[in-house]
């Protein structure tokens, strides 16, 4: 598996490239529960950005509630700061079916009205059910979908392949 | 105990909300750290989550009660549910259909959780026996058995100012023989683990071999509340002084109303809570109820998360496979 | 028609016999045991091998609902299932609708039964005019019109100085008179006044409801010179103030509930409405307490408390349900529960059931001496059967023991030489 550290790189550099063409120079960074954060945290320090990092869980607002019910381990969004008017970096481990997204998004709306978000993730591994892309991303690639892909951390950070039974 | 088993699911899992009684301290810290997350919804601009958005939540009230209706309500709201609020006159000289009736002709409106209040002790267990499959019964107090949803809302506040439970000595003050938030609390704090649990009130107002509830009796507050974390005030209703319980509000308010000077024996740091609605002046004082130590309101706020936890957790399990009982 | 009941183990314990002896019936008698009676050819010939023979049983309480309640049960449904129980004679008590304060109710009661042929139907008549406790019901007249006592019918009077002239107005005419031992202000709650009440939240009886107004009544039978039965104890401490009085010669008789013998307080678990009963199920000491006043003989009689109940009666919440429970179908198998369990031997079980009742009533009957009346229980000790909705007989179901596997059940019973029940054979 490709190491952590030089997707890490990789999505740094094309987050500098992207903040600058936008002309975006305080961006917040959001990161989704679990993995979302520990990547947030890491890229966090490698832009050097001052504000504080933003943390959401998106249990209260997964379309499969009807199907699976309750997440028993939810924790709490914190998002230490205004959203209106903000340009907002949404952080993800991996991007699947888009669903998390969706519901990130729907979370953060509920907040204020976000100037602009952008997505990055890890790792994009195809097989979209929405229409969701990331801005950014520290490498594509496809996983038939027998198999799950898993960043496990947050010291130190690892992609794991597993099947899922 | 005794209705425990109706309320779990084939693995153990919510599937409605009756009583504390017999429940696992894993159950409970589920709740309570799910609340914890909902609390924030209050301060957001939109105050609303999705979560059981298309569920449909009835109130079944056959005993009034505008405040805690008011809280499921705005609980199941914010989870963006329907609401119906059925109240159900229960003046005997007007005989209308059995309970059982009522609840098949509710049924037939497709619904997928009951939120009960009854005069009678057993109701919301008998409702859950009697409801189909999938639907999550929630009891908001029935007689003096249990009123669940406000025990923890209540322990769910002392963990947000004392999270240590094994060093806390809680003292629940006033009419316990009627009080179902006695009990229902009584049965939270050991589950939880807490230190002590005290009840004080003359023999009048404690129903026989209380101490198996696992509490410590006092009778006098110097004794009662001398070191406690926390004073849980009970209300007291003027029907106890017809009942020949008590002589009068004031000499429940001589010997027992939680005055500043009683206040003083507690714990410097300690939490003076009450359900409410406060009688000021009968079980309280009101320089107490407005004072420092008070968090009173903060019980109010707190609700309304703990019945969003609570209403979450069960509807979700009701949704899930394999979950069913027999 | 000439009867022959062979090859049964005869318990008789009026007569102390406890054998393999045939019986002999003829014009609705016993004309021999052991061995036939001179020129004596049976009609049939019922073979009770295996079973045993005992004298029909007498039920001191069992409400029968009719008149009055008819949707709960009737004098014809009831005493058919006293019948497939092995009951003969069921004592009727009067809190009937209308009140058996008149011979008219009486002769009612007395007809219905006649026309339903399965049991007899003894009544008892009201101790004051329509239950109120306030003026004395007419006892002469309901005495020769054929109540065997008069009752407060389930209503405890509340106005003492008119109990002790109900008294001594009963003893009179020479009236047993058959209390319920609760004090009606103490006595208001839906269970035991101790920690399974408190835990469940329900509004609790205390034990002194009941022993408070026995020491009471105790003093008042031995002032007036009156002859009482106190009817389902519930308490331990009821059953030592009865033996006292007992012991100090006065006539005073008690009798306990099936069920109050086998539950208890624990039992209301889960707000069970099937365990909501008057008097409540109490401790496990009073269950105690009460099995060893009926093996000792303190407690003279073994009932059935029957009061059968529409199924809306049982279905709400606990206290909106109506308390009572039936309780004919499985009296002998709860009694043979308890010889099983050592509590009391097969004959005195026998004797609480038949010869004892009675005494109590001053009747000449319960027992199978040659020109007694045949009244006759045949019943399998043995058979083991379920509890369900379709082996409780007459119209309740409303029973704490549904579910639950009994051994013993009723082969033959036959009411003055006649059979009145034959069971299925399997």
């Amino acid at each position: 598996m490709r190491d952590v550290d030089s997707l890490l790189a990789a999505m740094t550099a094309q987050l500098r490239e992207q903040l600058a063409r936008r002309g975006i120079a305080d961006p917040i960074l959001i990161g989704i529960h679990t993995g979302g954060v520990w990547v947030a945290e890491q890229l966090r320090q490698r832009l050097g950005l001052a504000t504080p990092l933003g943390q959401l869980d998106i249990s209260f607002y997964r379309d499969d509630f009807s199907r699976i019910g309750m997440n028993p381990q939810v924790r709490p969004s914190e998002l230490p700061f205004d959203v209106d008017g903000r340009h907002l970096l949404l952080i993800d481990d991996v991007l699947y079916t888009g669903r998390t997204i969706r519901a990130a998004l729907n979370e953060l709306f509920d907040y204020g009205r976000p100037a602009s978000v952008l997505l990055a993730v890890l790792v994009d591994r195809g097989g979209r059910e929405l229409p969701i892309e990331a801005h950014v991303a520290g490498t594509r690639l496809e996983l038939p979908a027998g198999q799950n892909l898993q960043l496990i951390g947050p010291n130190p950070l690892q992609l794991l392949i597993q099947s899922c039974s | 105990m005794s209705t425990a088993p109706i309320q779990l699911d084939r693995q153990g899992r919510l599937r409605h909300f009756l009583t504390v009684e017999g429940l696992s301290r894993h159950h409970l810290t589920e709740i309570l750290d799910t609340a914890e997350s909902l609390r924030g919804v209050a301060e957001r601009r939109v105050k609303k989550l999705p979560t059981l958005h298309g569920k449909t939540v009835v109130n079944l009230f056959f005993e009034a009660s505008t405040r805690t209706r008011t809280t499921f309500e705005l609980a199941a709201k914010r989870l963006s549910a329907d609401v119906l609020t059925l109240n159900i006159a229960t003046s005997s000289a007007v005989k209308g259909e059995t309970l059982l009736d009522t609840l098949r002709n509710i049924e037939a409106m497709q619904c997928d959780m009951f939120v009960v209040r009854h005069q009678q002790s057993g109701a919301a267990a008998f409702i859950a026996q009697q409801v189909k499959p999938h639907i999550a019964v929630l009891n908001a107090g029935d007689g003096c058995h249990a009123h669940p949803t406000q025990a923890m809302l209540d322990v769910f506040t002392i963990r947000r100012h004392k999270p240590d439970f094994p060093q806390l000595q809680i003292a629940i003050v006033g009419d316990i023989l009627h009080s179902r938030v006695a009990r229902s609390l009584i049965h939270a704090l050991n589950i939880l683990g807490a230190g002590e649990v005290r009840v004080l009130a003359p023999r009048t107002l404690l129903p026989p071999a209380v101490e198996m509830l696992g509490v410590r009796v006092f009778h006098q507050p110097q004794d009662g509340l001398r070191d406690v974390d926390v004073v849980v005030m009970l209300r007291l209703q003027k029907e106890r002084m017809e009942g020949a319980l008590l002589p009068s509000e004031q000499e429940f308010f001589q010997r027992y109303g939680l005055t500043r000077e009683r206040l003083a024996l507690a714990k410097p740091d300690v939490l003076v809570m009450h359900p409410g609605p406060i009688n000021r002046g009968v079980e309280i004082d009101s320089r107490v109820a407005d004072g420092p130590q008070s968090v009173i309101l903060e019980q109010v706020t707190n609700g309304i998360a703990v019945r969003m936890a609570i209403m979450s957790i069960t509807l979700g399990n009701q949704a899930r496979p394999g979950g069913e009982t027999d | 028609m000439r009867l022959v009941l062979r090859g049964g183990r005869l318990i008789d314990p009026a007569h102390a016999i406890d054998a393999l002896q045939d019986v002999y019936i003829a014009a609705g008698r016993i004309v021999g045991l052991g061995h036939a009676p001179d020129g004596f050819t049976p009609d049939r010939a019922i073979d009770a091998a295996q079973r045993i023979v005992c004298p029909g049983f007498i039920d001191l309480c069992a409400r029968l609902r009719e008149p009055g309640q008819e949707h709960k049960a009737t004098i014809a449904t009831e005493t058919q299932a006293a019948a497939a129980a092995g009951i003969t004679t069921l004592l009727c008590p009067p809190d009937t609708d209308p009140v058996i304060d008149e011979p008219a109710v009486v002769e009612l009661i007395r007809r219905r039964a006649e026309a339903a042929g399965q049991a007899r139907v003894l009544t008892l008549g009201a101790l004051t005019h329509r239950l109120r406790g306030e003026r004395l019901a007419e006892m002469a007249a309901l005495k020769e019109a054929g109540c065997v006592g008069v009752s407060d019918g389930g209503r405890p009077l509340t106005q003492t100085r008119v109990l002790r002239r109900a008294l001594e107005y009963a003893a009179t005419f020479d009236l047993t008179v058959f209390l319920t031992p609760l004090d009606p202000e103490l006595g208001h709650g839906l269970a035991h006044a101790g920690q399974v009440a408190t835990r469940m939240g329900l509004a609790g009886i205390p034990a002194a409801a009941e022993t408070g107004i026995l020491a009471r009544d105790l003093e008042l039978l031995r002032e007036t010179g009156a002859r009482a039965h106190f009817g389902r104890l519930s308490c331990g401490r009821s059953v030592e103030l009865v033996a006292r009085a007992q012991a100090e010669g006065l006539p005073v008789s008690a009798d306990v509930a099936g069920h109050q013998l086998q539950l208890t307080e624990l039992d209301l678990s889960g707000f069970n409405s099937q365990c909501h009963v008057q008097p409540p199920l109490r401790t496990l000491r009073d269950r105690d307490g009460l099995r060893t006043g009926l093996a000792s003989g303190v407690i003279g009689a073994l009932c059935s408390d029957h009061q059968p109940h529409e199924a809306d009666a049982k279905q709400a919440p606990f206290g909106d349900t109506a308390p009572g429970v039936v309780g004919l179908s499985t009296l002998l198998a709860l009694g043979l529960r308890l010889v099983r369990d050592g509590v009391l031997p097969l004959s005195a079980l026998i004797e609480r059931l038949s010869w004892g009742p009675a005494r109590i009533l001053g009747l000449d009957s319960g027992h199978l001496g040659i020109g007694a009346v045949a009244d006759v229980c045949v019943f399998d000790p043995k058979t083991v059967w379920s509890v369900t909705p379709d082996t409780l007989r007459g119209r309740g179901r409303n029973s704490p023991f549904l579910g639950w596997e009994l051994q013993g059940r009723v082969t033959y019973t036959l009411l003055q030489g006649q059979i009145v029940y034959t069971a299925l054979e399997s």
